[in-house]
C-alpha cells in the first residue's frame, strides 16, 4: 500500500526518507514540487497528485509535507489518515512535530516508521503499543543511557498487541490513580453583517488522562446525553451500550486520549456568547478608510469572557492604522497587514471600541471586499452546550481512584457574510470532583 | 565501531548509519560489516540492523544470505514475538533466492498457534506475492486458510493479503463472508477499511439490487433534472422491462447483516472507516437507509483540509445521485473564507450539485458574496456556478442573468471576463429575448481585455447579428482596426463574425470582410491563415465557387445546440467511491471495478457454515468445501464438463462429480467441481501422501479379494464417450475420495503441472524412509483417535453429498452407497483393520475410468480383438502395492472370442502382475472390461505379457506413465492435513539443493 514516506520542509529539501518495500529514488518528488509551485501556498497543494507511475498522497502539518508514494489502488482517506496519525505519534513522542525534533530523534523516528507499517500496511499504530515498543525519549534516560549503554527500545516485547483490547497496555501501575476527563467545546457559526447568526453549531471533544493501575473498566454517563447529536468514539468505547443507555462504558488505553468527538446539531439553539459590530469602510476618494468596531457579551451565563482577541486581515493597501481602543491595544503589522487588537476581559457596562482611520497606498483603486475578522475568545466554567458529566464508575480494579473530571471546552469557528469571526471559546470548569 | 566488542559502541555505529540511510545517502558499503551483527544480543542493535539489512539486502543479496539462518533460528523461536519478527524481517529482505524458504516460513506461519504470528504471516503474503508472483497459488491456499481464521487479529491483515493477491477470487469469502461481518466491529480500523471494502465488492456479485424498484422513479426525476442522458434512459427502458417481471424485492439476510453490522463504524474516529462504509452505503445500501451517512460525511468535513478534500470530492459524486441524502446539511457546505482554495472550489460544487428550486434563493445570496472574495480562482469559479444552477433551474434563469450583467460591470477584469462567458452559454439557450444584453455587451468590447471574453462576445455578436443588425457591423470595424494586435482565439472569432455578417448583411460588410480575410492571410498563425482561406473560399462568389457555397448560410448560422453546463463529477460514480481511482477519476493500478448487480442473486446458500461444535476436526473440512466453490472462477472446466448422467445411475459412487455439467452456474452446487478442488490443491503432495499412506495400509489390509466385473463394464462404456476433459475430473475427483490410484498429470496443462511432476518423482525416492516411520507410528497411535476420525470422515461425506442434493435427481439410492462404503471401512478398520473384499470390491472399483485410454492391442493386429486398457486410479483391493490397470476387450469380429487369459509374464525383478479372471467367452460387438493389478515396483518399466485367446497369443506390454502409479490411502482429515504440511516443507527444499 504505501511504499515510501519522504519528509520534505518549507524549503523543499527532503530531511527523511523510508521505504517500505523497494525504494523509490527521491526524484519522484519532483512531481511533487512541481506541484507546490503551481499551487503557490502549501495549503492549496492538492493532497493527491498523480506522478507518472506513483501516486503521491500528502499531508500539510506544522510545516512539513507528508509525501507518501502509492502505486496501486488505496483508499486515499486510508493514507491521509495514517500520514496524520504518524504525525500525531511524532508529536506524542517529541512533543512537537517539527523538523528538528524529527531530525533530532532521527533513529527513533526511523524505529516508530518501522513498526507502524508493515510492507506498507499499518501493523501498530496504538501509541500504547508503540511506547512499549519503543520508549519516548526523555533526558534522564538519554543520560542514563549514554552511561549504561542500555536503549530505548523496549526488552519486553508488548503484549497489547495480542490481546483484544489492542489500545491498553499491560500491567499498568500508578500510585496515584487519578482520571481526568476535559470537555472542551467549540462553536462554528456564521454571522451576517449585521450581526445576525446564519449558521451556528457546536463540536465538542471529550479528551482523557487516565492514570490507572491494571485494567480497570470505566462507565462515564452524561446529565443529558441527548444534547449530543453526532458522535464519533475511540475504538474502545462500546458501541453497544451507548446505542441502548447512553452511557459511555470502555476500558481505557493508558495516558492521554481522545474519548470521544461529538456535535451538537443546529436544531438546539446555540448561544453565541458574544456580539460584533463592524463597520470597516474605504473612502472613494482620499485614499482613506475608517474602521469602527464594538464587541460586546451576550448569553454568557453569567461567565466572564475572556482573552478575547480580534484579529483582521487588512486588504494589501492598507498601508497603516491610527486607531484609538477604549480597552485594551491594538498593534498593526503592516508587513502581513494583520491588525491584532487585544481586548482582555468583556465587561457588562463598558463595550470595548475601536475606532479611527486606516491610511491606504496612493493612487489604489479601494478594496473591494471588507476584510475578515477574526477573533478569539476564552470563557471559564461554561459548557456552551450545557454538556454536563453525571458520573464515572470503575469496575474490574478495587482501589478508589481520583477521579476528576475536568471540563475544558476550547476552539470554534465563526464566520460573517464579508467577515470572519473565528470564536474561540474556553470553558473551563475546575475539577469537579464526582463521586460514586 | 561495528567490530567492536562492546554493544554501546555497536549501537552508536548503528545510529549513524540509520541516520544515513533516513538522509537517503548510500551506506551499502557498510554491508558485510552489519550484517555480521544480526544475532547481536542487544534488542536496538538487533533491530537497526533489521532496518539495515531490510533496506539493502536488494542490492548485495548474496551478502544477505548470510543473516537467513539466523531468521530460520528465530522462527523456531518459542516465543512468539520473535518467531513474528523473524518472519517479518525475512519476507522483507526483497532477496529472489530464499523464496522457498520464505513460502516454507509463511506456510508454517499460517498454522501457528499464536494470532500475532498468523498475523504477521498474512503481511508476508503479499511481500512474497511481489517478490515472486509464480507463488500465487501456492500462497492463495495459505490466504484460504487464514480467512478461515477467527481471530479479529488476523482478520484486516488476510483481507489485504487477498486483496493484493488474488482480489479475483471472490468465491474465498463466501464461507467466511458472515464471520467477516461480525468480526468487523472489533477489528483493528485499518483492517476494516480493507474488509469493508473487499465486503462491498463481494455484494455486488452476490445480492440484488435493493433499489431495482426505485430506481424507475428516481431516474425520471433525475432525467429531467439534467436533461439528455442517454444512458440513463436507456437503463431506464432496461429498468422499466425488468420491473414488469420483477417480484417484490426482499433483502438477502446476509445483505442485511452486512448493512446492520457496518453502521456503527459511521461513528469511528478514522475518517477512512468513515469513508469506507459510507460508500458502502452508497453502493449497497437501499435508497431510504442511504441518508444515515450523510451527518458521518458532514462531521469529516471538520476535520484536516487533507480529509475535507477528499471526502467532498465522493460527496460532490453522491449529490449528482442522491441529492436530497445532503439537503439538511446545506449549510455545512457554506465557504469560510479560510478554506484553502481547493476546498472552496469542491464545496462550490456540492452547493451547486444541491440547488434545486427551493433552496435556489439561499444559495444564489451565499455566491453572491462570494463574488467578492480576494481569490480570484473561487470567483471565477462562483461564477461558472452561478450559470449551471441558472441552466439547471429555469426559474431563476432570469435573476441569474441580471445579476451576471450587473457583474459586467465589475471592476476586476478577471470577474468580467468569466462572466462574459457564463452569459454566452446561458443566452445560448434563449437568444431572442436578451438583445439587449448583447447591445451591451458588445459595448464591453472597447474595455475587455481578457482574450477568451472578447472571443465569447464577438461569437455572440456573430451568432445572434439578426437581432443586433446595427452594432454588428460596427463591431466589425473596430475589431477589424485592431485585428493584428489580438490573440489568436480572438482573431479567429474575427474571421467568423466578419464571415456571418457578410452572408446576412453583404452590402455593409463585404469590404470589411475582404479587408479582415487579408489581414488573415498573412498572419502568422497557420490556423488563421487557413481559416481565412477556407472562408474566402466558401463566402465570396468566384467563378470556380463550388456547390459549398451555396450552402455557406446553412453552414454558419446554423442552429447550435445549446451547451450543457454539467458537473465534472457527472460520471464519476462508476468508480467505487473513496477510491484513489475516483479521486483522480482515471483507473489507479491495481484498482478492482465495482461489479454491476447481478440480475438474478448467486445461491445463498454457499454462505452456510456448517454447525462445528460436535468434532472438532471438522474445522478443517470446510476447506474442503471451499475449494470446491473455486470452480465458479474456472469456466474453463465447467465448459468441458460434459454431461454423464447415466453413469450416474450405475456407478454408485459417481454421484459426487460426475454430474457436472452445467456447475458453471450453479457455483455453490457445482458437484463436478470437486474435481477441479483437488486439482487446486497442489496435487502431486497428496499424490505422494495418497502413495505413502497406501503402503501403510497395505501392511493392515489382508487379500482383498477379486475385481467385480460387472460394475465396471457398465461404467466404462459411458466413460468412453465423455470428453477428455471430463476423464481428468473423474480421476482428480476420485483421488479427492482419497481412494485412487496414482496418475501423472500428463494431461495436465496447469501451471502446477512441471513442479508437480518433479515432486512426484522425487517423491518415489523418499518415500521409503518417510514410510518406515509412519509404519511405525502408525499401530500405536490408531485405535483410540481413529473412531472420531472416521466419524468426522464420514461426515464429512456426507456433508458434501447433502450439498449435492439440490443439483442430483436421485440423491437417497447415491448417497447410501457411499456411506455403506465408509461405515463400512469404518466397522472393518475398528475391527483390527482388516477388510473383507466383499464389503470394499463393489463400491472401490465401481467409479474406476474415465482417465486416459493406451492402446493394448489394435484391432487390426489383433485380428479383430481390440484391446485398450487404461489406469483407473482406483485402489486394487487385492493388493495395495498393485496399481489398478482397466483392461477393456472389444470384439470387432463376427466370431466369439473364448478364453481370454493372461499367460507368461515377462517381468523385471520385483514386479508383480495379479491377473484378470479369465474371460470364458465374448461374443462378437460386445465389449468386455476387467480390472488387472501390477505392482511397477515405482519403476516405469514396462510390464510385458501374452494376451491369449482360445486360439492365439499377442505379445503386449503395459508401460506405466509417470504418474499413473499410484496407491489408495485412507487417511482421516486430520492427517491428511498435516501430510500436506509436511510436504510443503519438505518440496521447497528440493529446489534449492
Amino acid at each position: 500500500m504505501i511504499h515510501s514516506l519522504f519528509l520534505i520542509n518549507s524549503s523543499s529539501d527532503i530531511f527523511l526518507e523510508k521505504h517500505w518495500k523497494s525504494v523509490i529514488s527521491r526524484s519522484v518528488c519532483d512531481y511533487f514540487f512541481e506541484v507546490q509551485e503551481k499551487a503557490g501556498e502549501a495549503e492549496n497543494v492538492p493532497p493527491v497528485i498523480h506522478a507518472g507511475h506513483h501516486y503521491l498522497i500528502n499531508i500539510y502539518r506544522e510545516k512539513i509535507f507528508f509525501v507518501s508514494v502509492i502505486q496501486s489502488e488505496v483508499p486515499p482517506l486510508f493514507v491521509i489518515e495514517f500520514l496524520h496519525h504518524v504525525a500525531e505519534t511524532f508529536q506524542d513522542y517529541f512533543g512537537e512535530c517539527s523538523e528538528s525534533a524529527i531530525k533530532d530523534n532521527v533513529v527513533i523516528v526511523y524505529e516508530l516508521l518501522e513498526e507502524m507499517l508493515d510492507n506498507g500496511f499499518p501493523l501498530a499504530t496504538e501509541s500504547n503499543i508503540l511506547k512499549e515498543l519503543i520508549k519516548p525519549p526523555n533526558i534522564l534516560r538519554s543520560v542514563v543511557n549514554s552511561i549504561t549503554g542500555s536503549c530505548n527500545v523496549g526488552e519486553t516485547l508488548p503484549t497489547g498487541q495480542l490481546s483484544t483490547i489492542p489500545w491498553r497496555r499491560a500491567g499498568v501501575k500508578y500510585t496515584n490513580n487519578e482520571a481526568y476527563f476535559d470537555v472542551v467545546e467549540e462553536i462554528d457559526a456564521i454571522l451576517d453583517k449585521t450581526g445576525s447568526v446564519v449558521f451556528a453549531e457546536i463540536q465538542g471533544v471529550i479528551d482523557a488522562c487516565v492514570n490507572l493501575t491494571g485494567m480497570p473498566d470505566l462507565t462515564l454517563s452524561f446529565m443529558n446525553p441527548r444534547l449530543l447529536d453526532d458522535v464519533s468514539f475511540h475504538p474502545c468505547v462500546r458501541f453497544k451500550r451507548w446505542e441502548s443507555e447512553r452511557v459511555l462504558s470502555f476500558i481505557p488505553p493508558d495516558g492521554n486520549f481522545r474519548l470521544l468527538s461529538y456535535h451538537v446539531s443546529a436544531q438546539n439553539l446555540v448561544a453565541i456568547p458574544i456580539y460584533v459590530k463592524q463597520n470597516i469602510s474605504f473612502f472613494e476618494t482620499g485614499s482613506s478608510g475608517r474602521l469602527d468596531i464594538t464587541v460586546g457579551p451576550k448569553q454568557t451565563m453569567g461567565k466572564t469572557v475572556e482573552a478575547v482577541f480580534v484579529t483582521i486581515n487588512m486588504p494589501k493597501v492598507v498601508l497603516s492604522a491610527n486607531l484609538t481602543a477604549t480597552q485594551g491595544n491594538y498593534t498593526y503589522n503592516p508587513v502581513t497587514k494583520t491588525l491584532v487588537w487585544d481586548i482582555g476581559k468583556l465587561s457588562q457596562q463598558k463595550l470595548p471600541n475601536l475606532k479611527g482611520s486606516l491610511t491606504l497606498q496612493c493612487g489604489a483603486p479601494k478594496p473591494e471586499e471588507s476584510p475578515s475578522l477574526n477573533i478569539d475568545l476564552k470563557i471559564q466554567q461554561l459548557a456552551i452546550s450545557g454538556l454536563k458529566v453525571n458520573r464515572l464508575d470503575m469496575y474490574g480494579e478495587k482501589y478508589k481512584p481520583f477521579k476528576g473530571v475536568k471540563y475544558v471546552s476550547k476552539a470554534g469557528k465563526f464566520q460573517c457574510m464579508a467577515i470572519t469571526i473565528w470564536l474561540y471559546i474556553f470553558t473551563n470548569k475546575e475539577n469537579s470532583h464526582l463521586k460514586c | 565501531m561495528l567490530d567492536s566488542n562492546k554493544d554501546s559502541l555497536k549501537l552508536e555505529a548503528m545510529k549513524r548509519i540509520v541516520a544515513m540511510i533516513a538522509r537517503g545517502k548510500n551506506a551499502s558499503d557498510l554491508f558485510p560489516a552489519v550484517v555480521k551483527n544480526v544475532a547481536c544480543k542487544n534488542i536496538e542493535v538487533k533491530k537497526l540492523v533489521y532496518v539495515y539489512l531490510v533496506r539493502y539486502a536488494e542490492e548485495q543479496q548474496d551478502l544477505a544470505l548470510l543473516s537467513i539462518s539466523t531468521f530460520q533460528r528465530g522462527l523456531k523461536d518459542p516465543n512468539q514475538l520473535i518467531r513474528a519478527s523473524a518472519l517479518r524481517v525475512l519476507s522483507s529482505i526483497r532477496v529472489t533466492i530464499i523464496v522457498p524458504i520464505m513460502m516454507l516460513a509463511i506456510k508454517e506461519a499460517a498454522s501457528d498457534m499464536s494470532p500475532y504470528v498468523r498475523k504477521t504471516a498474512a503481511h508476508a503474503i503479499p511481500k512474497l506475492y511481489s517478490l515472486d508472483p509464480e507463488q500465487k497459488d501456492q500462497l492463495i491456499e495459505v490466504i484460504e486458510k487464514l480467512l478461515a481464521d477467527k481471530t479479529t487479529l488476523v482478520a484486516g491483515s488476510v483481507v489485504m493479503a487477498f486483496e493484493e493477491v488474488c482480489p479475483e477470487r471472490i468465491d474465498l469469502i463466501h464461507k467466511n463472508y458472515r464471520k467477516l461481518c461480525n468480526l468487523l466491529i472489533d477489528v483493528e480500523e485499518w483492517g476494516q477499511v480493507v474488509i469493508i471494502n473487499m465486503l462491498t465488492r463481494y455484494a455486488r456479485t452476490q445480492f440484488l439490487n435493493p433499489n431495482v424498484n426505485e430506481s424507475l422513479l428516481e431516474e425520471s426525476g433525475e432525467k429531467a433534472f439534467y436533461g439528455s442522458d442517454d444512458e440513463e434512459g436507456k437503463e431506464e427502458k432496461a429498468e422499466a422491462a425488468a420491473l414488469a417481471k420483477r417480484k417484490p424485492y426482499v433483502m438477502d439476510p446476509d445483505h442485511r447483516l452486512l448493512l446492520r453490522n457496518t453502521k456503527p463504524l459511521l461513528q469511528s474516529r478514522n475518517a477512512a472507516v468513515v469513508m469506507a462504509v459510507a460508500q458502502l452505503y452508497f453502493h449497497l445500501a437501499p435508497k431510504a437507509e442511504v441518508g444515515v451517512i450523510a451527518k458521518a460525511l458532514v462531521r469529516l468535513m471538520r476535520s484536516h483540509s487533507e480529509v475535507q478534500y477528499v471526502v467532498l470530492q465522493n460527496v460532490a459524486t453522491m449529490t449528482i445521485k442522491r441529492r436530497g441524502m445532503f439537503e439538511p446539511y446545506l449549510k455545512s457546505f457554506y465557504i469560510r473564507s479560510t478554506d484553502p482554495t481547493q476546498i472552496k472550489i469542491l464545496k462550490l460544487e456540492v452547493l451547486t450539485n444541491l440547488a434545486n428550486e427551493t433552496n435556489i434563493s439561499t444559495i444564489l445570496r451565499e455566491f453572491q458574496t462570494y463574488i467578492k472574495s480576494m481569490d480570484k480562482d473561487f470567483v471565477a469559479a462562483t461564477i461558472q456556478a452561478i450559470g449551471r444552477c441558472a441552466t439547471n433551474i429555469g426559474e431563476v434563469r432570469d435573476t441569474c442573468l441580471n445579476g451576471l450583467v450587473q457583474l459586467l460591470s465589475n471592476r476586476d477584469e478577471l470577474v468580467v471576463a468569466e462572466s462574459v462567458v457564463v452569459i454566452k452559454k446561458l443566452l445560448q439557450m434563449q437568444p431572442e429575448q436578451h438583445s439587449d444584453i448583447i447591445k451591451h455587451m458588445a459595448k464591453l468590447t472597447d474595455n475587455i481585455q481578457v482574450p477568451m471574453a472578447r472571443a465569447s462576445i464577438l461569437w455572440l455578436i456573430g451568432e445572434y447579428c439578426e437581432h443586433v443588425p446595427k452594432i454588428a457591423p460596427d463591431v466589425l470595424r473596430k475589431m477589424a482596426k485592431t485585428f493584428t494586435n489580438e490573440e489568436d482565439i480572438v482573431k479567429l472569432q474575427i474571421i467568423n463574425l466578419a464571415a456571418k455578417l457578410y452572408l446576412t448583411n453583404s452590402k455593409q460588410t463585404k469590404l470589411l470582410t475582404q479587408y479582415v480575410l487579408n489581414l488573415a492571410k498573412y498572419d502568422q498563425n497557420y490556423d488563421i491563415r487557413d481559416r481565412a482561406r477556407f472562408i474566402r473560399q466558401l463566402i465570396v462568389p468566384t467563378d470556380k465557387s463550388g456547390a459549398l457555397s451555396k450552402y455557406a448560410k446553412k453552414l454558419f448560422l446554423a442552429l447550435k445546440p445549446a451547451p450543457v453546463l454539467e458537473s465534472p463529477f457527472k460520471d464519476r460514480d462508476h468508480f467505487q467511491l473513496g477510491s484513489l481511482s475516483h479521486l483522480l477519476n482515471a483507473k489507479a493500478g491495481g484498482y478492482q471495478e465495482l461489479p454491476d448487480w447481478p440480475e438474478t442473486a448467486p445461491d445463498p446458500s454457499v454462505r452456510n457454515v456448517e454447525v462445528k461444535d460436535s468434532v472438532p476436526e471438522w474445522t478443517k473440512c470446510s476447506s474442503r468445501e471451499k475449494r470446491k466453490e473455486k470452480k465458479v472462477e474456472k469456466p474453463f472446466y465447467s465448459d468441458s464438463e460434459e454431461e454423464s448422467g447415466p453413469t450416474e445411475s450405475a456407478d454408485s459412487e459417481s454421484d459426487s462429480a460426475s454430474g457436472s455439467g452445467s456447475g458453471s452456474e450453479s457455483e455453490e452446487s457445482g458437484s463436478g467441481s470437486e474435481s477441479e478442488e483437488s486439482r487446486e490443491e497442489s496435487e502431486s503432495e497428496q499424490e505422494d501422501k495418497e502413495d505413502e499412506e497406501d503402503k501403510r495400509k497395505k501392511k493392515k489390509k489382508t487379500d482383498r479379494g477379486k475385481v467385480k466385473a460387472p460394475a465396471v463394464e457398465t461404467t466404462s462404456g459411458k466413460i468412453e464417450e465423455s470428453s477428455g476433459a471430463e476423464e481428468k475430473n473423474r480421476a482428480q475427483k476420485v483421488k479427492g475420495r482419497r481412494s485412487g490410484s496414482e496418475s501423472e498429470s500428463e494431461e495436465e496443462e496447469e501451471s502446477e503441472s512441471e513442479s508437480s511432476r518433479s515432486e512426484s518423482e522425487s517423491e518415489s525416492e523418499s518415500e521409503s524412509d518417510t514410510d518406515a516411520k509412519k509404519k511405525k507410528k502408525a499401530p500405536v497411535t490408531k485405535p483410540p483417535p481413529k473412531q472420531a476420525k472416521k466419524e468426522s470422515k464420514k461426515e464429512k461425506k456426507e456433508m458434501s453429498l447433502l450439498d449435492l442434493d439440490d443439483f442430483e435427481p436421485t440423491p437417497s439410492p447415491q448417497v447410501t452407497p457411499v456411506n455403506n462404503f465408509l461405515s463400512s471401512s469404518l466397522v472393518t478398520d475398528l475391527e483390527g483393520l482388516s477388510l473383507t473384499d466383499t464389503v470394499m470390491a463393489p463400491t472401490t472399483i465401481a467409479p474406476s475410468g474415465s482417465v486416459k485410454t493406451y492402446e493394448l492391442l489394435h484391432r487390426i493386429t489383433g485380428e479383430g480383438l481390440g484391446v485398450e486398457y487404461c489406469f483407473s486410479r482406483q485402489p486394487f483391493s487385492p493388493d495395495a502395492h498393485m496399481v489398478a490397470v482397466q483392461i477393456m476387450f472389444t470384439n470387432n469380429t463376427n466370431a466369439e472370442t473364448k478364453n481370454l487369459h493372461v499367460e507368461d509374464p515377462k517381468l523385471q525383478s520385483g514386479m508383480r502382475i495379479k491377473e484378470f479372471p479369465e474371460i470364458e467367452l465374448l461374443p462378437p460387438g460386445e465389449m468386455v472390461t476387467v480390472v488387472m493389478g501390477i505392482d511397477f515396483c515405482d519403476s516405469t518399466q514396462a510390464a510385458n505379457f501374452q494376451l491369449c485367446t482360445h486360439i492365439r497369443k499377442f505379445f503386449v506390454s503395459i508401460q506405466p506413465p509417470v504418474g499413473e502409479l499410484m496407491m489408495p490411502v485412507f487417511m482421516t482429515e486430520n492427517e491428511f492435513k498435516k501430510e500436506q504440511g509436511e510436504k510443503k516443507k519438505l518440496n521447497p527444499s528440493y529446489s534449492i539443493v
